[in-house]
């Protein structure tokens, strides 16, 4: 047994990462103080919900499942809530903050998530395009909504895929535009992302995949016009830009902490400083930065273990991203070196396997074919080994 | 026979249908579930998330 820090641990963030590394740690340790610094209400709730509350008719509110208070009681932690790090100081492990005094770590945890892309777009209502990668960003994006049954969705992977569909079965209007020749590429191939666009636009979205969007402009009327790089014209009353997230590194980097796409940590999920780890979106393990959810539950149980004093290497098995569209469900395992894709089945119900010589690398699954999913997860390599 | 949601990713177990094709039978009631079991969509684990009972 490894002597445990009695000193405080800092978690900067509060998502699911966070919250998830929080409550595990808590089983093992009671009693070491917590800090955690959210530039946020610190409200729980979870990220994967918010691509499909549209349609359960969820508000944002109804998306809280615990409120702040809540939180800090079952955590036993101090909450600092709409507080932004503004640096990070390895050597004396302080944490400066936007208000209020510095507060110290003897362990720090990172957990700051990604943010949005922003489209190289230009009109007179740039500020108009709205992104959804938090609950708050979620509630601007419901009160935007409200009266408007148009919405227009910049990008054709997970995200944009998913609030296409959540938001066509909610009954509004959505049009999908992309430069990508099919969905989810990088993630599915063209067969599979075909089948899942032919039963997106049986419930009404349409596609102009292709183009971007070059400019926004509010007009008179308050309908926004959308050119396209290909010279077509759309009006729509709201845009959704679901181009991607990079990871927030910032902190990390001004820190002087090693960082590429991520905040570089090892298997430990340790940084290039002892006693900083990463966790979630913004973290790169050992070379790979995956933002889902899958990885990040999987990462935050051997952190805490970690954390309490059972120093817990990461192994990630192989994990599957479900694609919550119910139009047309999905799940994927990509592979992670070249092979020969082998696709079956029929309409929306397709198996397709990638295979090199007798290995099987990857799966991509929809329709009623993602029963499947256990035989083929059996077949493919662990991402990382024991 | 009843439902359970996942809190974390909305995943539905639904008693009626079990996970046949993770060995747990039609008909298999939520507290009989392994208590190992994790969520198939997310990882999340029985006992470390509610599951909201859907009636």
């Amino acid at each position: 047994m490894v002597a445990t820090a009695t000193g405080p641990l800092v978690i900067v963030g509060a998502g699911l990462a966070a919250y998830t590394l929080a409550r595990e740690w808590r089983k093992l340790d009671a009693e070491t103080p917590l800090t955690i610094v959210t530039a946020d209400d610190g409200a729980a709730y979870s990220k994967p919900m918010l691509s499909n509350a549209f349609s359960k008719g969820q508000s944002a509110q109804d998306l809280i499942q615990q409120t702040p208070e809540e939180v800090a009681e079952r955590l036993n932690a101090k909450l600092i809530t709409h507080t932004e790090v503004t640096h990070l100081d390895l050597p004396t492990q302080t944490l400066h903050l936007n208000k209020g005094a510095p507060i110290g770590w003897q362990r720090l945890v990172l957990a700051t998530g990604a943010t949005p892309l922003k489209a190289p777009v230009e009109g007179n209502a740039v500020d108009q395009v709205m992104s959804i990668n938090s609950r708050q960003d979620f509630s601007r994006f419901e009160q935007a909504l409200k009266g408007k049954k148009r919405v227009l969705i910049m990008g054709a992977g997970l995200i944009g895929c998913e609030y296409a569909n959540d938001l066509a079965a909610a009954g509004y209007q959505v049009e999908v535009v992309a430069p990508s020749e099919s969905l989810l590429r990088g993630l599915l191939p063209a067969q599979l992302g075909q089948a899942l666009k032919t039963e997106l636009e049986r419930i009404g979205v349409r596609f102009w995949l292709g183009p971007m969007v070059s400019r926004v402009d509010l007009e008179a009327s308050g309908a926004l016009q959308v050119a396209l790089t290909n010279g077509q014209q759309r009006q729509t009353d709201l845009i959704l830009s679901a181009i991607g997230l990079k990871p927030s590194i910032k902190l990390a980097r001004e820190a002087g902490l090693a960082v590429q796409s991520g905040i570089c940590v090892d298997r430990r999920l340790q940084s290039a400083s002892d006693r900083v780890y990463a966790l979630g979106d913004c973290a790169e393990v050992d070379g790979l930065n995956l933002m889902y959810v899958m990885p990040l539950m999987n990462a935050a149980r051997a952190l805490a273990r970690t954390l309490a004093g059972q120093p817990t290497d990461l192994h990630w098995p192989a994990m599957p991203v479900t694609v919550k569209t119910p139009a047309c469900p999905l799940v994927v395992y990509p592979p992670r070196r070249e092979g020969d894709w082998q696709i079956e089945g029929s309409g929306a119900n397709l198996a397709a396997v990638c295979r090199s010589g007798e290995d099987v690398l990857g799966f991509a699954l929809s329709g009623d074919r993602i029963k499947e999913r256990n035989n083929w997860l059996k077949a493919v390599p662990p991402l990382f080994s024991q | 026979m009843r439902k359970w949601q996942c809190i974390v990713c909305g995943f539905i177990y639904d008693e009626a249908e079990g996970l046949p094709e993770e060995g747990i039978e039609p008909g298999t009631p939520w507290d009989k579930v392994p208590a190992d079991w994790e969520c198939p969509d997310c990882g999340a684990t029985k006992d470390d998330f509610e599951m909201i009972e859907l009636g």
